[in-house]
C-alpha cells in the first residue's frame, strides 16, 4: 500500500463516523478509493460492462444505506467489497441468460478444472512494459480473463490484479484461506495457458534455424 | 527426482515467495533440470506482471461521474422520502 493508499485508509473510521452522524456527502470519499475494485469485482462475475456499472451502483447504495451494519470500521474495504461481490451476483441470476446456465453447470466447471494440467509449455518471448500499450494484447488478457469458471476469475482479478492479500481475498469472497490458495493456483495456470498462443516465442523452423547459423548462406546473402 | 506434477503443484506458492525453505530447495533444483517446469514457471511469472499492470483494464470513461451522480440522486430521493 502506497503512502496516499494508507493515509485514505486510515481516514476511514472517521468518514464513517461522520456519515453515520448525518454528514452524507462524505461518502463520496469514502468510496472513491474502492471504484476501479468494486467495478472489477462485479466485471469478474458478470462479464459485461453495463451490467458491471448497474450492479456496482447498487451495490455502493446499499453500502450507504447498511453503513449502520458495519461493526468494524477498519474493516470497511473488505465489507464492502463483498457488498458488491453479492449485487453482482444477484444481477447475475436475474439476469435472463443465466436461466439457461445453472449453479449446478458452475459446479460442473469447477469439477473438470479440478485437476487441471498445464499443456503449454513453450517458453515465452520477453515482454517489454510497452507491450500493453497495444491494445488487442489487452484485449486477449480480458477474453483469457473472461474464459475462466467465475470462481476462479473473481480470485485472479482480487489476489492478481487488484494485490488483495490471500486474507483479505478470502474475506471478499467468504471462503478460507486454504480455499483461496487452491483457486488461485489453478486461476493462474488457467490464465498462463489461455495466454501461452499470444505470448510464446514464435517456433523456428530447423530451415530457419540453419541459416541462422551458416556462416556459407550469409556470405552468399 | 521430484515428479514434475509435485513442483506445479506447488508453483504458485513459490512464485509468492510462500513455499517453506525445503520446498524451495526442492523446486530450485528440479527446475535446473526440467525444460517444461522452467517454461511454466518463468511464463507464469511473466503473465503475472502483465495482468497485474493497471493498464491491463480500463474502467470505461465516466463511469466515476455516473456513480456519484446516480448515489447523488439515490440519496437525495430516500431522504425526502
Amino acid at each position: 500500500m502506497n503512502d496516499q493508499a494508507l493515509m485514505e485508509k486510515s481516514r476511514e473510521p472517521f468518514l464513517i463516523q461522520r456519515i453515520r452522524a448525518g454528514e452524507r456527502s462524505h461518502f463520496h470519499e469514502l468510496i472513491r478509493p474502492y471504484e476501479r475494485r468494486a467495478f472489477l469485482i462485479a466485471y469478474s462475475v458478470l462479464r459485461n460492462q453495463a451490467d458491471a456499472e448497474d450492479a456496482v451502483q447498487q451495490a455502493m447504495l446499499k453500502i450507504f444505506l447498511h453503513l449502520e451494519q458495519l461493526a468494524e470500521a477498519d474493516k470497511f474495504a473488505q465489507w464492502a467489497m463483498r457488498v458488491v461481490e453479492n449485487e453482482a451476483k444477484m444481477y447475475k441470476r436475474k439476469r435472463h441468460q443465466h436461466l439457461y446456465q445453472s449453479v449446478d453447470e458452475e459446479q460442473e466447471k469447477e469439477g473438470q478444472t479440478k485437476h487441471f494440467r498445464p499443456k503449454q509449455f513453450a517458453d515465452w518471448r520477453d515482454l517489454p512494459n510497452e507491450i500493453l500499450e497495444q491494445q488487442e494484447v489487452r484485449a486477449a488478457i480480458i477474453e483469457s480473463l473472461a474464459s475462466l469458471p467465475e470462481i476462479y476469475r473473481e480470485i485472479f482479478v482480487l489476489r492478481d490484479m487488484e494485490h488483495l492479500n490471500i486474507a483479505e481475498t478470502a474475506e471478499v469472497l467468504g471462503i478460507s484461506v486454504p480455499m483461496v490458495k487452491t483457486r488461485l493456483h489453478r486461476a493462474r495456470l488457467m490464465m498462463r495457458e489461455a495466454l501461452s498462443p499470444i505470448f510464446a516465442k514464435p517456433k523456428v523452423s530447423i530451415w530457419e534455424r540453419w541459416k541462422g547459423v551458416n556462416p556459407w548462406f550469409a556470405a552468399k546473402r | 527426482m521430484v515428479r514434475c506434477k509435485t513442483i506445479i503443484a506447488h508453483l504458485s506458492e513459490y512464485v509468492d515467495g510462500e513455499a517453506t525453505p525445503e520446498m524451495c530447495h526442492m523446486i530450485e533444483k528440479h527446475l535446473r533440470g526440467c525444460h517444461r517446469c522452467t517454461a511454466v514457471y518463468d511464463s507464469t511469472r511473466k503473465m503475472l506482471v502483465i495482468t497485474g499492470d493497471e493498464r491491463v483494464f480500463e474502467i470505461p470513461s465516466g463511469y466515476s461521474a455516473r456513480l456519484h451522480r446516480f448515489l447523488d440522486k439515490a440519496i437525495l430521493e430516500g431522504s425526502a422520502s
